[in-house]
């Protein structure tokens, strides 16, 4: 399930921000490690919302620092959904 | 007491255009003649009562993730003044020193429509959240700024059709006030999308000869009926003569002074006298330290519209008297189209490159010259020319009149 969601992450961060999907992995921030800025992020939430059918409202966002924090969150809303 | 003002040369050129993925194809297009305007046969524009347009010629080389959060607007400027900066020697500059002013007519204007869609379509969550930077008409301005670290100011004089020409007159007044060394400046606009086209359509500006797109621009011309809109950028790397002898840097000419006046007679109409204009030119060639006489070329706004084409060759008899007779005039949009807020950079481009190659392009399209328009336009030939001062001018909606004076 969690390797599902990182390689639909690794997918969307490659069509938003042109990241190498071999550099999408838990550990990495994405504003310093995979050089995505605030507007992307933005992109990126939203895909991921239509992708694992979950809701991300925008104060939560900010407590997502890392690809890992992504995963949870969404494998969480997901649950919870 | 007097000084000199700083000494301004033009040392990079670049270019996107309806004849050109550069300037080198640009300039070889214009010396042949070739037009860039065609049927758009996409079905937006069926409904409209224009068909023809000036697209580029190829699309802006740049990467999927690189142009996606840029209009297409800036992705043109971004292509050309790459082009410009690596003509210039792509220069080490202080980046405290350096400026860009990149002008554009109309902004983001299909960013902003197709995201208005996007709105209405699927909802707010929906709209790109770089739409705001993408539609913004300083956009290009910044977004050029950042591609080569402009620290001394980026600008965005909005003035329609004369935007390009305003920007890089303001690139001239920055390096004289000795506010930047070097000023990346010139202008852009991608504004071919229905809404702009039915508005202009609306205003009778555009020409309508549908069945036959390449005599459609015929500037001058007894039989004109309006504009065909282009879209495309150019830019120029402005800098300060002594900054450029210093890096020994090759220069294409100078940029020896610009005009600025505003008719105040109609928001849309140009002053039928050409008294605005005429101040326009007289204020160039004084900014230039130019006589009349020492102009040989002008390089006309000449859109291809009955009123406009008419009022400028009445301004430039105005501006530099008989002597007018005796310059070779052109007019680039019988080519390109109008660009818009690119047009008066672009025509800048095409000015130095025919002071420099002592070449003046014919103008496309002149089967007849007016009766009323008493100019020596180059036509059917190139004509060589000798060494000498070139006008570039540029007229705006809003009642915007520039003029930019070159010398080599």
């Amino acid at each position: 399930m969690s390797q599902d969601i990182l390689a639909g992450l690794a997918v969307i961060l490659e069509e938003v921000a042109g990241v190498d999907p071999a550099d999408v992995t838990p550990d990495k921030t994405f504003i310093d490690d995979l050089d995505v800025d605030s507007l992307s992020m933005v992109e990126v939430v939203v895909a991921a919302e239509e992708k694992f059918t979950v809701k991300i409202p925008d104060d939560d966002v900010k407590s997502l620092k890392t690809v890992g924090d992504a995963v949870s969150y969404i494998q969480r809303a997901g649950v919870a959904a | 007491m007097t000084t000199t003002p700083r000494q301004v040369v033009v040392t990079g050129l670049g270019a996107i255009t309806p004849l050109g993925g550069d300037v080198a194809s640009t300039w070889e297009g214009l010396l042949a003649g070739r037009s860039g305007v065609r049927r758009i046969t996409e079905d937006w524009i069926q409904v409209l009562p224009v068909h023809i347009a000036a697209p580029l010629a190829v699309e802006p080389p740049l990467g999927r993730v690189e142009a996606r959060t840029l209009d297409r607007s800036q992705q043109m400027a971004l292509v050309a003044a790459r082009e410009a900066w690596a003509d210039a020697g792509s220069p080490e500059v202080d980046q405290e020193r350096l400026a860009a002013c990149v002008a554009s007519g109309i902004g983001g204007v299909t960013t902003l429509l197709s995201q208005h869609d996007v709105l209405r379509e699927k909802g707010p969550r929906r709209v790109s959240p770089h739409v705001v930077p993408m539609l913004m008409p300083n956009g290009p301005a910044s977004t050029v700024g950042l591609a080569f670290g402009a620290k001394a100011g980026v600008h965005a004089p909005v003035s329609a059709c004369a935007s390009g020409s305003e920007a890089i007159a303001l690139g001239l007044d920055i390096i004289r006030a000795g506010r930047a060394d070097v000023v990346i400046a010139g202008g852009t606009e991608a504004a071919i999308a229905a809404l702009p086209i039915a508005g202009f359509a609306q205003m009778q500006a555009l020409s309508r000869r549908n069945e036959t797109p390449q005599t459609a621009s015929r500037p001058f011309d007894k039989a004109r009926d309006g504009f065909v809109l282009g879209e495309g950028a150019a830019i120029l790397v402005l800098e300060a003569a002594e900054h450029a002898a210093a890096r020994g840097a090759r220069v294409h000419g100078v940029l020896a002074g610009a005009g600025i006046s505003s008719d105040a007679y109609h928001i849309a109409a140009p002053d039928p006298t050409g008294a605005g204009a005429a101040r326009a030119v007289r204020a160039a060639l004084r900014s230039a330290e130019l006589a009349p006489t020492d102009v040989i070329h002008i390089n006309a706004h000449a859109t291809s519209t009955p009123s406009g084409d008419l009022a400028e060759a009445l301004a430039l008899r105005t501006a530099i008297g008989d002597h007018v007779d005796s310059v070779a005039v052109t007019a680039t949009k019988s080519m390109t189209g109008h660009l818009l807020g690119a047009a008066g950079a672009l025509e800048a481009v095409a000015s130095i490159l025919a002071l420099r190659e002592r070449i003046v392009p014919a103008t496309r399209n002149l089967d007849a010259l007016d009766d009323e328009i008493a100019l020596d336009v180059v036509s059917i030939d190139n004509r060589k020319i000798g060494s000498g001062a070139a006008l570039s001018n540029s007229f705006g909606f809003g009642g915007h009149d520039v003029c930019l004076a070159f010398t080599v």
